[in-house]
This record gives C-alpha cells, sequence and structure tokens, in this order.
C-alpha cells in the first residue's frame, strides 16, 4: 500500500524535474539577443489580419530586440502605454491617442498605415443603404429597425461606429441593434448568420471567409478611413519602461522595408493589398487621396 | 456541422503531420499546466492534510475561504496576477509579465484551493479509528498521516486530476498574464482564442480537440498508474 503513495510522490517529483528543466527558455528568443525586451500593445484587427506575423519577426531580425505583442483593444492598447506597461502603442483610435499625446504621455504620435471600413450587410439589403454615404446608410438601417451587430467593446471600430451613429443624429438602441462584446472575425460571423449589418475593417471582412455571405455595401468615403499611428512610450510612463525599445521599433516601422512590407501584404492571399503605407503623411493628406 | 467534421480532419492533420507550431503549443501547454498542478499539489496536500485533521481556531474559516476559493473566475485570479506583475505594481522589478512563469504562477493560484480543499475533503473521509489504532500500534504522527494518505489516494489522485483539468483547460488567465504572443506564451487555449476571432472556426475546434485529447492521455497515465495492482 505505502509503495504506491510512494510512486505518486515520484510521479509528482518528476513532474517538479520536468517542469523545472524545461523552465529555463523563458523568454523563448532572448537567448539571442541581449536586449531589453520591447511590450508592443496593438489593437486585435491587426493581429487578426495577421500583419504582425510578417512585421514582428523582420523587426526583431533588423533591430535585435525580442518583441512582445499585446493584442488587446484600442482603448486598452492606449491606456498600457498611458501607465507604461508598454513601450510602444499601435493603435486606431485618433480621439484617444491624441488625448494620450496631450497628457504628455507619448513622445511621437506617427502615421503607420490606413486601410478603411466598409459597412457590410446580407445581399437583399433591406434597408437599401448601397451606393449611399455612410452617415444616410446609418439612418435608414436604424429607420428600418434592420439588424445590426456593434462590436461593443471600446475598440478602435466600436468607437468609429459610435461616431458614425452620432453623425447620422441616431441614437442606436432597440432589439435590432445588438452588441457582440467581441472580435471582428467573431463579429462578422454573427452577422453572417443573422442575416445583420455590421461595419468592419475591409482587411478583417476579406479575411475572414465565413462571413461570405455578406456583401460591401457602402464603402470609399473619406470619412471611412482607418488610419494607424504608432506612438512610443517616454521613459517618464514608468522607471521600467523600454523607451529605447519603443523608439526602435516605431522609427523601424515607418522606415521604407517595413512600409513596403505593409504595402506588399495580403497581395498574393486576397488580390489587394489590406492597407496603404502612410509614413511622413499627415491625416488630411490620407484622406485627399481617396 | 460542417465545421465540426473539418475541425476533426484539422486537428488530426496537425496531429500526424507533425506540425511543429502546433506540437510547440502542446508542449508549452503541458509544460506550463503540469508544473502549475505539481506546485498546487505540494502547497495544497499540506494545507488540505492540516484543515482535515488540524485542530486551530481558525479552520472553519480558512476552510470557507478554501472553497470560494474553488470557484474563483480564472479571470480574475489572473487580473490580481496581473496587477501585481505589472511594472509599476510590487513585484514588477522581476519582469515576469508576458512570461511562462507568469501563467504557472496564475494557474498555481487557480489550482491550488481546488487540492486544498479537495484533498481535505478526502482525507476527512477516511475512518478517524484508523488515524488512533495506528497511534495505538505505536505508530507516530507522520507515519499514521501516510497510512490515512495511502488510505485515501484514489480521491487525492482526483484533487490533483481536477486541479490539472482546471488549469489546462483555462483561458482568462493564460491570456491576461501570458498576452498569447507566438512562440512565447500561446498554449492551446489561447491559440483557439485567437483563431476564433479570426473567424477561422475549425481550427480554433482543432485547437480544442487536441485540448481534449491532451487531457485524456495526462488523466489516463495517472489513472493506470494509480489503479496498477488495485483489486
Amino acid at each position: 500500500m505505502h509503495h504506491r503513495v510512494r510512486q505518486l510522490a515520484a510521479l509528482l517529483a518528476a513532474a517538479l524535474l520536468l517542469a523545472a528543466g524545461c523552465g529555463g527558455d523563458d523568454d523563448g528568443a532572448t537567448g539571442a539577443a541581449q536586449k531589453k525586451p520591447v511590450i508592443l500593445a496593438t489593437t486585435t484587427s491587426t493581429q487578426d489580419s495577421g500583419l504582425l506575423d510578417v512585421l514582428v519577426p523582420a523587426f526583431e531580425k533588423a533591430g535585435g530586440y525580442t518583441v512582445k505583442t499585446v493584442a488587446v483593444g484600442s482603448g486598452q492598447a492606449i491606456e498600457m502605454g498611458g501607465r507604461g506597461e508598454a513601450d510602444v502603442v499601435l493603435a486606431h483610435s485618433p480621439a484617444a491617442e491624441e488625448e494620450l499625446m496631450a497628457a504628455g504621455k507619448g513622445s511621437s504620435r506617427r502615421t503607420v498605415m490606413h486601410n478603411d471600413f466598409v459597412i457590410v450587410g446580407p445581399g437583399s439589403d433591406p434597408a437599401r443603404i448601397k451606393g449611399s454615404t455612410p452617415t444616410a446608410a446609418m439612418k435608414r438601417i436604424a429607420r428600418a429597425r434592420a439588424p445590426f451587430i456593434s462590436r461593443g467593446d471600446d475598440s478602435g471600430t466600436h468607437t468609429f461606429e459610435l461616431k458614425l451613429w452620432e453623425k447620422a443624429g441616431v441614437k442606436p438602441s432597440g432589439s435590432w441593434y445588438q452588441e457582440s462584446g467581441q472580435g471582428m472575425g467573431a463579429t462578422l460571423q454573427i452577422a453572417n448568420d443573422k442575416d445583420a449589418y455590421t461595419l468592419s475593417d475591409r482587411g478583417t471582412y476579406l479575411a475572414t471567409d465565413s462571413a461570405k455571405d455578406l456583401k460591401i455595401l457602402v464603402e470609399g468615403d473619406a470619412s471611412l478611413l482607418n488610419v494607424y499611428h504608432v506612438i512610443d512610450i517616454p521613459q517618464a510612463n514608468g522607471k521600467r519602461v523600454n523607451a529605447a525599445g519603443g523608439k526602435a521599433f516605431a522609427d523601424w516601422i515607418v522606415s521604407p522595408p517595413a512600409q513596403e512590407m505593409i504595402r506588399a501584404f495580403g497581395v498574393e492571399k486576397y488580390g489587394e493589398p489590406l492597407f496603404t503605407p502612410d509614413a511622413g503623411k499627415t491625416d488630411e493628406e490620407i484622406a485627399e487621396a481617396v | 456541422m460542417d465545421v465540426l467534421w473539418d475541425a476533426v480532419a484539422e486537428a488530426f492533420r496537425l496531429l500526424l503531420t507533425g506540425d511543429a507550431q502546433t506540437w510547440e503549443i502542446i508542449g508549452r501547454s503541458l509544460r506550463i499546466s503540469l508544473t502549475a498542478t505539481a506546485l498546487a499539489l505540494v502547497l495544497g496536500l499540506p494545507v488540505g492534510a492540516l484543515l482535515a485533521f488540524g485542530r486551530f481556531p481558525a479552520r472553519r474559516l480558512v476552510l470557507a475561504l478554501v472553497n470560494t476559493g474553488m470557484g474563483v473566475p480564472p479571470i480574475v485570479a489572473g487580473l490580481v496576477v496581473t496587477v501585481l506583475l505589472w511594472r509599476s505594481g510590487p513585484l514588477g522589478g522581476l519582469g515576469l509579465l508576458y512570461t511562462p512563469t507568469a501563467m504557472v504562477i496564475a494557474q498555481t493560484a487557480i489550482a491550488l484551493p481546488l487540492v486544498a480543499g479537495l484533498s481535505s475533503a478526502a482525507l476527512g473521509h477516511v475512518d478517524p479509528e484508523l488515524r488512533v489504532q495506528m497511534q495505538a500500534l505505536g505508530a507516530g504522527r507522520l507515519r499514521s498521516l501516510w497510512v490515512v494518505a495511502a488510505e485515501a489516494r484514489l480521491p487525492l489522485l482526483a484533487a490533483g486530476m481536477a486541479g490539472f483539468g482546471a488549469v489546462v483547460s483555462e483561458v482568462g488567465a493564460a491570456l491576461m498574464v501570458g498576452g498569447n504572443i507566438a512562440g512565447q506564451t500561446r498554449v492551446l487555449t489561447t491559440a483557439a482564442v485567437l483563431e476564433a476571432s479570426k473567424g477561422a472556426f475549425a481550427l480554433a475546434l482543432a485547437f480544442g480537440i487536441i485540448l481534449l485529447l491532451l487531457a485524456f492521455a495526462v488523466n489516463l497515465v495517472l489513472t493506470v498508474v494509480q489503479q496498477r495492482g488495485t483489486p
């Protein structure tokens, strides 16, 4: 009887040894690079599109840094920067970004790229929004009480959607207006299943194969531009901030090689680029180009 | 329904073709959750024994706390560990946030009350006469505790399995303290969440199926070891 308990104890000890033996590789690639890891706080849309899987390894190779990419909503990403829990922020929530800069919590804010939002919905288009302007479309959806799925998660896309309702003079509420509380891909899938309208960035819409019953109904308006900015975080935000690493990433992502990678991303798979590189341009210049 | 079949096919394709990324994620999931379970056993079994046999004033209070702890949602445990490990937090100097070690800490915190609570119940159910008899026969306290533990080995193992099952399948804390960083802290559950949010439901489910197979394999090994020689 006792030896079985001893067996269990031995098994436990073995598990601990195994764990201890394997536990040494905590920081993955840091063995190669001695520089402090950079924490990049960014939005789920850049991660879901797969763009970061291309950009981050390229930066790690070029700069000799290890990057810890934490993909959260724009709101949380900017909050992490403000608290000094991230070294660099890549976001698409202009109002919140400007607030961060105004509070002196960002070293620099630079334009990286843009894609655009599209309003998608069922092909039958019950609210007849096809080809209308974004604000007219929102008004018509509300008037028809056609089902609309909102992200409802304080993300950049959600903030943008709320701004569109505000511009349309509509306070969305009622059973036709539903919040998914989930990421873009999952929200598109829900809209697809419910024959509902939703607002999506073009990249995620193109990348979400499971939402192909939804059609792009409103697009190409300057007011639908979705501009991404990179903000590097100053040392003043916290004594453990890796300000040099954050600046290195921000400098790199607006450099020609990175911008070229952004331009080429997605062309092979979707037949069109998902993002347009914009380094050095102002928001006004980007809007004029549409 | 198609998604389900696609998911099963995808799960076996990933496993059988030796997809490097998948195996790396499986290895990391196992390592983190087994370490956390082992730590929870090391810390939790003595607490369980103390709660079962100890007679001290705050015993009922501690027992109630442990039982409450068994129901704490992983995301809450994850939030607390995150705030503690923040650069600006009390343990920020260790630089542990977004590392596997941080995930082990959070998962240990989740498994600990389960192990302590269930092992205290397991030991408490052993006939109290046994200890009295052992001591009457001249056995010391530790010796008689050992015999009681042997008697309760089945439910004690179940406590360990419950701990492992809870941590290997939780996603809230793993996502919060690990950050789901590819090649560093991505485990089966967080990979499934990411793929689902991308709309790749079959792949997400495939990770779920692999997770089930993994939990099954671990529990099978433990059960076989434990049942060997039992009539």
